[in-house]
Parts: C-alpha cells; sequence; structure tokens
C-alpha cells in the first residue's frame, strides 16, 4: 500500500521533472537556434553605404539634372552636367547645415536658406557660406553610377 | 677681445674712429643697400620724429622700392641736417594734415603710375574721400577727422590683405574706433561713441574677428571706406541686402518696407539694431525684454494676434523636431537603427531656418507653409523613433521567453540532481 | 536509443577505453569547492566567443574603409545581429573577468602546487592570450575610443628597451595605427590567437583530467590522515549537471546584459582628429594603464614609463614561474605566495577602480 503511494509521488516528480527539463531544454534550444537561424539569412538590403554607394542608374538622369542621394548619414549631390559625365558632392550647406540644391538655370549648387551659391568644383562663390562643399569620386559600373568618397592620398 | 682693449685703451680717437665706422656700418646696412642718411638719425630720434629701419622696412611702400625721399623729398646722401632737408634739395618736411589726401592721392589716384606696381588696384580713393564725412568736415577745416595716414598708418603702410595692416577687415574696426569710441576726442560731434562696444557685441564680429569668416561685415563694409558715411535711414535695407538678399526681397514687398519708409524708420535696424546685432532667437516675437513687435503695436490689435500666431507656430515646430530628437537619441541608445530619421530630421530643421526667414514677408500665410511642411517631417521622425522603441519592447519581450525556458532548466536540472542524490 | 547510438559508434572508433575513466572521474567536495566552476565557465565563455565570432565573421568586413560600416550593417541591418554582436562583446568582458577570477582562485586554494606546475604554465600563458584576443578584437569595430585606445596601448609595447620599438612596428603593421593595423589585429583575431589557445585549451584540459582536481592542502592533510573524512561527487552525471546550471545562468546573463545593455558602436575613426580627453584602455588594463600614469617620469636615471613596463613584463614571467618558486618543504616563509596574492588581487582591484574614477 505505502509502496503504491511512494511510486505514484515518484512518478508525478519524474514527470515534473522531465516536463522542466524536457520543455525547458527544448524551449531554451528554440529560443537559441531561432536567432541563428535567422542571423545566418542575409538581409534585403546588401550595400553598407560606406563610402560607396549606387547613386542613381546610368538611364536615369537627364543632362544638366541633379539628384539627392543618401551617402552614408548625410546627403550628397549627384548631378549629371549638360555633357553627360557626373560629379558628386556633399549637399550640406557649410553655413548653417540645410540640404543645397543644383539650379540648372544657373549651373550652380545653390542654398535655398540664405542664398549660399557654390560653383560646380563645390567652392564657396557667394553668400554665407564660409567653406567648400566636400566632392565625391563618381565613376560608372555597369547600368550605375556609383559614388566613393575620396581616396586618402 | 681684452688684448684689443687695451690696444685702443687711451685712444679715444681711434675709439670715436671705432663709432664712426660702426655708424657708418649701419648707414651700409640701410635698406636697399643705398645711403640714406635720414634713418641714420631718425631711427635714434624720439616719437613723434622716430622711424626705425625696422619699422620702415614692413611698409609696402618701402618694399616696392619707395624711400623717404619720395614722400618727404630732401637728400638723403647727405649726413649734414641742414644740407639733407634743405628746400634746395626739394625737402617737404611732414605733410600738413589738410594735405595728406591730396598728397597721397598724387600718386594713387594716378591709374597711369599706379600701373606700374598693382595694375588692379583702385585710384579713386581721392574721388571718394570728399564724398565722405570725413571729407567733407575736412575741407572746411576740420582737422580732427580722420585722413589717409591715421587709418592706412604711416611708415609702417601694410597692405590691407596684410593680416596685420591697420585696414585689415579684421583689424579695422579698432583703427576707427581709435577716434570713434574716444568719447572725449568725439566731444563736439552729434554722434554716439558706443558703435565700437555694441560691435563687439555682435554677430558680425563674432564671424569675423572670432571665427575669422572674411564674409561677415565690419566698420567699412556698410558705411564705406573712403567714401565713409552712415547709409541713411531709407537705404540702410540695401546695404542689409547685399549679403541678406532673402531677407531683404521679402521685406520689400511685406506692408512694413511702406509703414516704416512712411515713418522714417531705418528698416532692418528698427528690429535688429545696427551694431550690436544679435543672434536672432524666436524671442524676438515674444513679449518680453527682446521683443520687437510689440515696440510699435498695441497689445490685442490683429498684428499682435498675427505675432503671437507666428510665435506659436515657431514654438511649435521647435519642440515637434526636439521631441522627435529626444525619442531618436533614446532608440539609439537601445541600440536601435534610426539613421534614416536622423536624416530626415536634417529637413525639418531647415524647414525651420526657411520659416525664419520668411518670417520677413509678414505673411502668415507663408511662414505657414514652411511650417507645416516642417511638422509634417518631424512627426514621420517621431513615428519612426517610436517604431524602434516598439522592436525594442519586442527584443526585451523576447528576452523574457528565453530567461523563462532558461530558468525551467535550471530548475528541471536541480530537481533532477536532487533526485539521483537521494 | 541514446544507447544504441553510443554503441554504433564505439564499434567503430573503439572510444570506450577513453571515456571509461571519466564514469569514475571524481570532484572533491568541500567548502570551497565551487571555486571549481570558474574553470568550466570560463571555457563555456570561449565557446560562445567562437560560435558569436564565427557568426560574426559571415558579415564583418576588415579593412578601414568598410570595418566600422559593417559592425553598424551587423547591429542595425541583420536579423538578431545586435544580438550576437553584444553577446559577442559581453561575454569577451566575462571572460576576461572569469579567466582572472579562476587564476586568483587557483592562487589562493594553491592548486599549483606539484604535480599541477605545467597547468598552471599553460592556464597563465592563456590568461594572456585571452588578453590578446581582448586588446585585438577591441579594434575591429574601427570607432574612435578603439582607435586611440590601439594607439596608446602600442605606443606603450615600444617603451620596451631594445626589442620595444620592432615590437611594436610588428603589433601595428607599420610606425602608425593605420588600415594595416585593423588588418593585421583581425589576422591576429580571428586565426593566430585561436590556434595558439586550442592547442594550449587542450593540454591545459587534458592536463586538468589526468591530474584530477587539487584540494587545499589543510584538507588534503587532513584526509590523507583520515580517508574517510574524504567527500568527492562523481564529475559524471552529478558535477557535470551542476557545471550545466552555471552554464545556463551564463547564458541567461548574457542574454540580458546583451538585450537591456546593448554594446556601443561609437563613432567611426578619423586617425586625423586629435585624440579625445581622458582616453582609457578598457578595463582589464586600466590596473597597468593606470599604474604607467602614476609613476613619476624620471626615476633615478631611468624613464618611468619604461620601468613601469618592465617592472611589469618582469611581474608577468614570474608570475607564470611562480610553482617552481615554492619550495615543498614547510619553511619560514610558507605562506608568501598567499600573501603576494592578497597584495596582488587587491592592487589590480584598487588600480582598475582608481584608473575608472581618475580623469
Amino acid at each position: 500500500m505505502a509502496a503504491k503511494q511512494l511510486s505514484e509521488t515518484d512518478a508525478t516528480r519524474r514527470h515534473m521533472i522531465e516536463a522542466f527539463l524536457g520543455g525547458g531544454l527544448l524551449a531554451s534550444f528554440a529560443s537559441f537556434i531561432y536567432p541563428v537561424l535567422r542571423y545566418l539569412i542575409p538581409p534585403p538590403v546588401v550595400d553598407l553605404g560606406g563610402d560607396e554607394i549606387v547613386a542613381a542608374q546610368l538611364s536615369e538622369m537627364k543632362p544638366n539634372s541633379a539628384k539627392i542621394f543618401r551617402f552614408g548619414s548625410r546627403p550628397g549631390l549627384l548631378i549629371r552636367n549638360s555633357d553627360g559625365t557626373y560629379r558628386a558632392l556633399s549637399a550640406t550647406c557649410t553655413h548653417l547645415g540645410c540640404t543645397v540644391q543644383y539650379r540648372s538655370d544657373l549651373r550652380q549648387i545653390w542654398c535655398a536658406c540664405h542664398n549660399g551659391i557654390y560653383d560646380l568644383n563645390g567652392r564657396n562663390v557667394s553668400g554665407p557660406p564660409p567653406r567648400p562643399l566636400d566632392v565625391f569620386d563618381v565613376h560608372s559600373r555597369g547600368d550605375e553610377v556609383v559614388v566613393s568618397r575620396k581616396r586618402e592620398a | 677681445m681684452a688684448i684689443l682693449q687695451n690696444e685702443l685703451r687711451g685712444f679715444s680717437a681711434a675709439r670715436s674712429l671705432g663709432t664712426a665706422g660702426f655708424v657708418v656700418l649701419l648707414a651700409c646696412l640701410g635698406f636697399g643697400q643705398t645711403a640714406n642718411s635720414c634713418l641714420d638719425c631718425h631711427a635714434a630720434l624720439p616719437d613723434p620724429l622716430g622711424v626705425t629701419q625696422e619699422k620702415f622696412s614692413q611698409d609696402i611702400h618701402a618694399q616696392k622700392g619707395l624711400s623717404c625721399v619720395s614722400c618727404h623729398g630732401g637728400d638723403p646722401a647727405s649726413d649734414d641736417p641742414d644740407k639733407a632737408m634743405s628746400k634746395k634739395s626739394g625737402w617737404k618736411g611732414k605733410i600738413e594734415r589738410k594735405q595728406v589726401p591730396q598728397f597721397c592721392g598724387s600718386c594713387h589716384s594716378d591709374p597711369a603710375y599706379m600701373r606700374q606696381f598693382n595694375p588692379s588696384l583702385r585710384t579713386d580713393q581721392l574721388s571718394q574721400y570728399p564724398t565722405s564725412v570725413h571729407g567733407k568736415r575736412l575741407a572746411v577745416g576740420d582737422t580732427k577727422v580722420a585722413v589717409c595716414t591715421d587709418c592706412h598708418s604711416v611708415h609702417d603702410l601694410r597692405a590691407p590683405s596684410d593680416p596685420r595692416s591697420t585696414v585689415n577687415p579684421v583689424n579695422v574696426a579698432n583703427t576707427c574706433a581709435h577716434c570713434h569710441a574716444d568719447a572725449d576726442y568725439m566731444k563736439g560731434y552729434p554722434i554716439h561713441t558706443d558703435q565700437f562696444a555694441k560691435y563687439g557685441t555682435s554677430v558680425h564680429h563674432e564671424a569675423l574677428v572670432v571665427r575669422g569668416d572674411l564674409s561677415a561685415p565690419t566698420c567699412p563694409t556698410c558705411h564705406g571706406n573712403h567714401g565713409a558715411a552712415p547709409p541713411g535711414v531709407d537705404r540702410v535695407q540695401n546695404v542689409c541686402s547685399n549679403c541678406h538678399a532673402f531677407q531683404a526681397q521679402m521685406y520689400e514687398k511685406s506692408s512694413h518696407r511702406e509703414a516704416f519708409q512712411a515713418a522714417s524708420l531705418p528698416g532692418c535696424v528698427v528690429c535688429h539694431g545696427n551694431h550690436d546685432i544679435a543672434y536672432p532667437t524666436d524671442a524676438k516675437l515674444g513679449t518680453g525684454p527682446d521683443a520687437v513687435c510689440m515696440k510699435c503695436h498695441t497689445p490685442g490689435d490683429k498684428c499682435d494676434q498675427a505675432r503671437a500666431g507666428l510665435l506659436a507656430n515657431l514654438t511649435r515646430l521647435d519642440e515637434a523636431i526636439k521631441g522627435a530628437e529626444q525619442i531618436l537619441l533614446l532608440a539609439e541608445s537601445a541600440g536601435m537603427e534610426v539613421s534614416e530619421a536622423w536624416l530626415r530630421q536634417d529637413q525639418a530643421r531647415d524647414s525651420l531656418t526657411k520659416a525664419r526667414v520668411t518670417i520677413h514677408s509678414f505673411q502668415t500665410d507663408l511662414v505657414d507653409q514652411d511650417i507645416q511642411a516642417g511638422l509634417k517631417i518631424a512627426a514621420t521622425n517621431l513615428q519612426a523613433g517610436k517604431e524602434a522603441m516598439v522592436e525594442r519592447n519586442r527584443r526585451r519581450a523576447g528576452l523574457g521567453v528565453s530567461l523563462i525556458a532558461i530558468v525551467m532548466v535550471l530548475i528541471g536540472l536541480r530537481l533532477y540532481i536532487k533526485k539521483i542524490e537521494t | 536509443m541514446f544507447a544504441v547510438l553510443l554503441h554504433w559508434f564505439d564499434e567503430r572508433l573503439n572510444w570506450d577505453d577513453l571515456i571509461a575513466p571519466l564514469r569514475h572521474k571524481t570532484v572533491p567536495t568541500h567548502r570551497l569547492s565551487y571555486w571549481y566552476f570558474l574553470g568550466g565557465i570560463t571555457l563555456f565563455l570561449f565557446g560562445i566567443q567562437v560560435a558569436t565570432g564565427i557568426l560574426l565573421l559571415l558579415y564583418y568586413r576588415p579593412g578601414a574603409n568598410e570595418a566600422f560600416e559593417s559592425v553598424q550593417y551587423i547591429m542595425t541591418q541583420v536579423r538578431f545581429g545586435w544580438l550576437i554582436r553584444s553577446i559577442h562583446s559581453w561575454s569577451a568582458n566575462l571572460m576576461i573577468f572569469t579567466a582572472f577570477a579562476h587564476m586568483f582562485s587557483v592562487l589562493f586554494l594553491k592548486a599549483y602546487r606539484k604535480p599541477r606546475e605545467l597547468t598552471w604554465v599553460s592556464g597563465m600563458l592563456l590568461l594572456f592570450l585571452v588578453m590578446g584576443f581582448g586588446f585585438s578584437g577591441y579594434l575591429l569595430p574601427w570607432n574612435t575610443l578603439a582607435f586611440f585606445a590601439t594607439k596608446v596601448g602600442t605606443e606603450i609595447t615600444g617603451q620596451v628597451p631594445i626589442i620595444g620599438k620592432p615590437m611594436m612596428i610588428f603589433l601595428r603593421g607599420g610606425e602608425e595605427v593605420t588600415g594595416a593595423t585593423l588588418t593585421r589585429f583581425f589576422g591576429f583575431h580571428v586565426a593566430v590567437l585561436p590556434g595558439i589557445a586550442t592547442v594550449l585549451l587542450l593540454v591545459h584540459l587534458l592536463l586538468v583530467q589526468r591530474l584530477g582536481m587539487s584540494v587545499p592542502p589543510k584538507l588534503e592533510a587532513e584526509w590523507m590522515a583520515n580517508p574517510s573524512a574524504k567527500q568527492e561527487m562523481k564529475f559524471f552525471p552529478n558535477f557535470l549537471l551542476r557545471e550545466m546550471m552555471a552554464w545556463y545562468v551564463g547564458l541567461g546573463v548574457l542574454g540580458v546584459l546583451a538585450a537591456v545593455f546593448p554594446w556601443n558602436l561609437g563613432v567611426k575613426a578619423d586617425p586625423f582628429v586629435s585624440a579625445p580627453a581622458g582616453i582609457k584602455p578598457e578595463w582589464y588594463f586600466l590596473f597597468m594603464f593606470q599604474t604607467l600614469k602614476i609613476i613619476p617620469s624620471k626615476l633615478w636615471f631611468i624613464d618611468g614609463e619604461v620601468l613601469g613596463v618592465l617592472v611589469f613584463g618582469l611581474v608577468g614571467f614570474m608570475w607564470i614561474l611562480l610553482p617552481f618558486l615554492e619550495s615543498e618543504q614547510p619553511s619560514p616563509t610558507k605562506g608568501w605566495i598567499t600573501g603576494l596574492a592578497v597584495f596582488a588581487l587587491a592592487y589590480v582591484a584598487g588600480m582598475s577602480v582608481y584608473g575608472h574614477l581618475a580623469k
């Protein structure tokens, strides 16, 4: 009688242990494996956006037009000149940080905030900007226009 | 050395020979290696007759090959003061203050002459000077006013582009202040003497003198240099508009332009001051000590209401941007990715900057456009920040789940150990 | 089912002879036996480092122009990249801490005595390797703090007389800290150090298995006199299960740290910007760094920093040889290693705190 009772509590104890241990192990492994598996799948955005970025497609821009693109954490200005070549500069005005734009009528870079003007080499030629804009390297790769930071000398 | 001294002791004649030789040596070391008896004496004389070789070598005229006689005449080869400074040798002596402009102009307003030194130098200084307040007063006999040498210095005159020049943009305000900030000197003239002190507190001073931004204005920028005169009440905004083009354009089309003109008020200066132009803040639109609107307008009238509306809008946008920034900072420090939103924050700030320029149109609907654009962007960023925080909380929930699993295992292990050891 | 699988492998690998001794391996139990866990925890954390390190390798790009961005990419774009990276950084710090604690516990429990001298030596070498892992790994995200910490750290190495400069150039891959340094440190961190560490670890573990767990001297004497007083538990499964508990606690701690205190990314390194004020190395180097700071600039005729570096080198070398310096027979200076250990612990802890609080 007593032995049967004992084995019953024994059985429940064993079940409890099995539940905790088995269930816990399974759950904990799942909570470790799941992130690792998700990690192994490459994310949709492959670009690191560090020192180089695809700013546009070759066919995208008309001559004498421009486009703002994101370069790292700052905006950049990609200009397609009238002769078809490209140039790229930082789009952050050196005066108070507004985003500049390309004026196709003036063929100059213009900041709408306080009328600052830069020439196409980024030099500040008129208005409040105290320093030129940083210039980036542009080259084409296949169908893409790639902008990269200037190589360290 | 001691031997030499021994030899010379007692030979006073030899000693004076040595001294004379020394002086000759000095004279031979004179600039351009040409004999210049002027400096021989004048280098040793006290002010105001003293001019040393060292001082004069800094002068741009000396560097271009001119010397004492070019302006003062005389005979530099002669050591005898009477001969060197004789009428026969063309000695002009010290140029009278009243004659100075004409004298300097005898070269500087002759394009043919100046071309041989610097073809792009202006030669209209002499024609501008009589139009200035200084020129006009000099013409009626007031010799207290500034002539060429007062501003440009003399005998160590440097080109204006030289950072040490008294008329270099960074230094010129100090030069003007020599007279214009001297209350005793300016007694008798109907103008203030606080301009220099006021300018020292201004943003223009901070930009030019402190930060070295040569595009910022100083005294001659607004007043002219050779034709120096105040711009005049009805033309102040023209001067400001040379740099502050947008604000001026908007002001020209605004209701305030006519009103100020009719009341003979000096445009921009009414709200911004002239010499003590401070960094403008939104408080200008308020009702506190910095407020400018209420200097004219009556509290409660429709302009006051418009003002209050403008201020409220600007504050709203500013706070929206700050609010978004706060949550983005929080999200970023929790390890969340919010770089796109940070980039858009710049755009929101652009809108605020533009709105503050549009104020000068005094049209609330125009300002509103900028404000609304900015608010939209700030709202998007706030949303992005909130979503990042939600993601962060999801991570913590995930952590919680795994912790529960871990605790279960720990309990299970504990029980199992207990079981196998009893 | 499990037993069937084991039997299948045993028929082909004949490993029952190897595993059999493990079944009989025992672990002494006494008041201080909790300290035995430290070695296992350090091993566990090392395993975590290898696993998370390999995962990070799938996305990390070494090279001055891509390293920072790739870590940023891992933290923000890769699913659970933030978790893997934060665990790697936290586990690194925890491992260095447990490695030091393990070393000090071995000192205090006098587990380095004969016949375990070689275990001590391999362990000390492993400790230096672990600090090398920390130093080389810290640079890999290529942020400002890491850049300047590496600059200062390698500069100090260059202070060693005669061989210092060549050593510094070897470490830096040049005269200055550049992208070349990053590439080199990457090579050290993922290939050179792991290779050497694996070999040393195997030696260390093998020795521990062969020699069994040491027991503090007084207790040892007691048990020798009275064998029935000896208390021990079987390694398998009893100690192992407890070890598992410790490891799971470690997992939980790592999870909390990674999720609630994610590791900072910082700002990308710019060699042309001046060093930020108050630059300090990571906490595990602080005690040495702070010592060098407070040494006067000249002591007799020797430059202060050079003296400091030499002293640390000498102490490190001596520390490896500690077991050989203590004679077996009891002597008047019997407890000198314990005293030295107390001093060392107080010094390391105190200087670390001081270094942390100092400007």
